[in-house]
């Protein structure tokens, strides 16, 4: 039930992009076809969570015990970017497939914000590692179901005949108000 | 100044330079403003609890188990001229809109709430925000009401309690809060008093 | 380029926000009211400022590939550094600010600059950068916490303007009203670009 509640609150209720404001310079800029976005769903699902895990262990193990949490930010962006680029090299080496589906979106990961959020909250709910893992697939989730359906519209975006002031980002973000009014709709779910 | 070339020894002693100095800095700051941060915290503290209680020249803090488990809550009880004139708890409810509310609730010697100040929450603006005084005088329902008289719950929960438009669920956690507080007051303090007006001493 | 222009680009021609599309993130999420878009503004500006001075001093003593990850370090100091300042003494404003203060370690704009600007400048152009991009950033997140403010409040900076009115037109507080009034605001933009160019 727990765990459930997290799920659900991850995906619709606190979505990622659309209530908390977190990714959205992947979420405007890689969202112009599905396909790009898929792959960038991927990658944020398996950095996110790699990264809570990780960021999970540091906080509870080193800076916690040492009481040196004021390092927490300047330790997990370190983290977070050595991890990327160690994901890069391995996923090179040991799935090429893989790599050549995820591997040009890798290096814009770092500077998502959702993925330092992720941690960040983490920490700041008290999750234990386990609660931390679903609470970072489900944002992953929540990620991929907000750009995959703002790609959708997007693709149809184009075709329209819009004021020429409206074009790109202005409509992008218009409609992304739309969807973020659609997903005020699952307020109160949990 | 040509650049340095990235050679390892040079990349190694670099790197370690910087986070060496980063460190030192941080640490200097850390243990600047760690005073600052925790007289900040504490005047919050203080500023809350003397708003629910009535005037008092001592102060006595003890943490109490409420009733059916949770984290134990922050008992400040207010002393005038040694006799206790209320008692300030900080309270709190995971079930708000947007995760945890704290709140300290302010209650007579009897229990009847005197008043009720938010202390942090994370509800949305313009909606859940009301439960805070600046934004709103919905909080001053609570003001003078008994909960074991009154319901503390919202009129959709036939209580006693207006919701606030548009942000029941906010609403509820914040009776949540409050009921918390009382009960955790009534299982330590009230029973045995209550137990011995209901059951005179035969 | 002289040093005004280096420094008023950043204010509508470059705007990092309306213009360059960066730091969306916090312009979105901060913004419910001017008071907290003009404080998260002038917190990025402070660390831009320091991280670009930091990295114009010191970049020749940087090798080329660990030049990332020591600003990186730079940068996250910055913002610790401003993170227990403000928790010290704007208790408030840091609440309401929440996790997106530690997340200005993450704002591209301020990477960018460091990586873009200041490693290839010399001082004073570097912080003269930093000034107009902060100051355009500080701008950009008062003018939507403003719009959106005044639309969802009736208030601007704390002061009712129509007095009995405390419920505006609540869209514009909640998360809907960020996204479409940024996009706006990206059309007033590029008007104003056009306009002074």
């Amino acid at each position: 039930m727990e765990y459930f509640a997290i799920v659900i609150g991850a995906i619709f209720v606190n979505n990622i992009v659309l209530a908390q404001f977190l990714g959205i310079c992947p979420y405007i800029g890689v969202s112009a076809k599905v396909s790009t976005s898929v792959g960038m769903s991927g990658a944020v699902l398996f950095v996110m969570t790699l990264a809570t895990i990780v960021t999970f262990l540091i906080y509870n193990f080193i800076l916690e015990p040492f009481n040196v949490t004021y390092l927490q930010t300047i330790s997990y962006i370190l983290v977070i970017s050595s991890l990327v680029q160690m994901v890069e090299i391995i996923l090179k080496k040991v799935s090429p497939e893989l790599y050549q589906a995820l591997g040009i979106f890798l290096p814009l990961i770092t500077t998502n914000c959702a993925i330092m959020g992720v941690a960040l909250l983490t920490v700041q709910n008290e999750f234990n590692l386990m609660q931390g893992v679903v609470f970072a697939i489900s944002h992953a989730a929540g990620f991929a179901l907000a750009i995959i359906l703002f790609a959708g519209i997007r693709e149809h975006l184009d075709l329209m005949d819009l004021p020429k002031a409206m074009r790109g980002a202005p409509a992008a973000l218009v409609v992304a108000g739309i969807l973020a009014l659609a997903f005020m709709g699952f307020a109160g779910l949990v | 100044m040509a650049k340095r070339e990235s050679n390892f020894v040079n990349m190694v002693v670099t790197l370690f330079l910087v986070t060496a100095i980063a460190s030192f800095t941080l640490a200097t700051v850390y243990n600047l403003t760690a005073e600052p941060i925790a007289q900040a915290r504490e005047a919050k503290r203080q500023a809350a609890i003397s708003q629910v209680v009535p005037d008092f020249n001592q102060l006595e803090t003890q943490m109490f188990l409420p009733p059916g488990g949770g984290d134990s809550l922050e008992f400040n009880f207010a002393y005038k001229d040694g006799e206790m004139v209320g008692v300030a708890i900080n309270t709190y409810t995971n079930r708000g809109y947007s995760g945890e509310i704290t709140a300290m609730v302010g209650l007579d010697p009897q229990g009847t709430i005197i008043d009720v100040v938010h202390l942090q929450h994370a509800e949305t603006p313009g909606l859940g925000d009301k439960i805070q005084k600046d934004k709103s005088d919905w909080s001053d329902q609570f003001i003078g009401m008994d909960p074991s008289v009154n319901n503390i719950r919202v009129k959709q929960d036939n209580g006693d309690i207006d919701a606030i438009t548009a942000a029941t669920i906010t609403a509820r956690a914040y009776c949540d809060a409050i009921q918390r507080a009382y009960d955790t007051y009534k299982k330590h303090f009230l029973s045995e008093q209550q137990k011995q007006e209901e059951d005179p001493v035969l | 380029m002289n040093q005004w222009q280096n420094f008023s680009k950043g204010l509508i021609k470059d705007n990092p926000v309306y213009i360059l599309l960066l730091g969306l993130c916090p312009a979105l999420g901060v913004t419910t009211s001017a008071f907290n878009g003009l404080g998260m503004g002038l917190a990025t500006t402070f660390v831009l400022l320091g991280s670009n001075f930091v990295v114009s001093i010191i970049k020749n003593f940087i090798p080329a590939k660990v030049r990332i990850p020591s600003f990186i370090v730079i940068i996250a100091s910055f913002v610790t550094i401003v993170e227990l300042t403000m928790e010290a003494y704007m208790p408030d404003l840091f609440e309401s600010l929440g996790l997106f203060i530690p997340l200005i370690v993450v704002n591209c704009l301020v990477m960018g600059r460091a990586e873009a600007f200041a490693s290839k400048k010399d001082t004073l152009s570097a912080v003269i950068d930093a000034l107009g991009m902060g100051l355009g950033f500080a701008l950009a997140l008062t003018m939507l916490g403003g719009l959106r403010e005044i639309l969802g409040a009736y208030s601007i900076f704390g002061i009712q303007l129509i007095p009995g009115a405390t419920d505006g037109m609540l869209v514009f507080v909640l998360a809907p009203g960020a996204f479409i009034g940024m996009g706006y605001l990206i059309i007033l933009f590029n008007y104003l670009k056009k306009k002074t160019a």
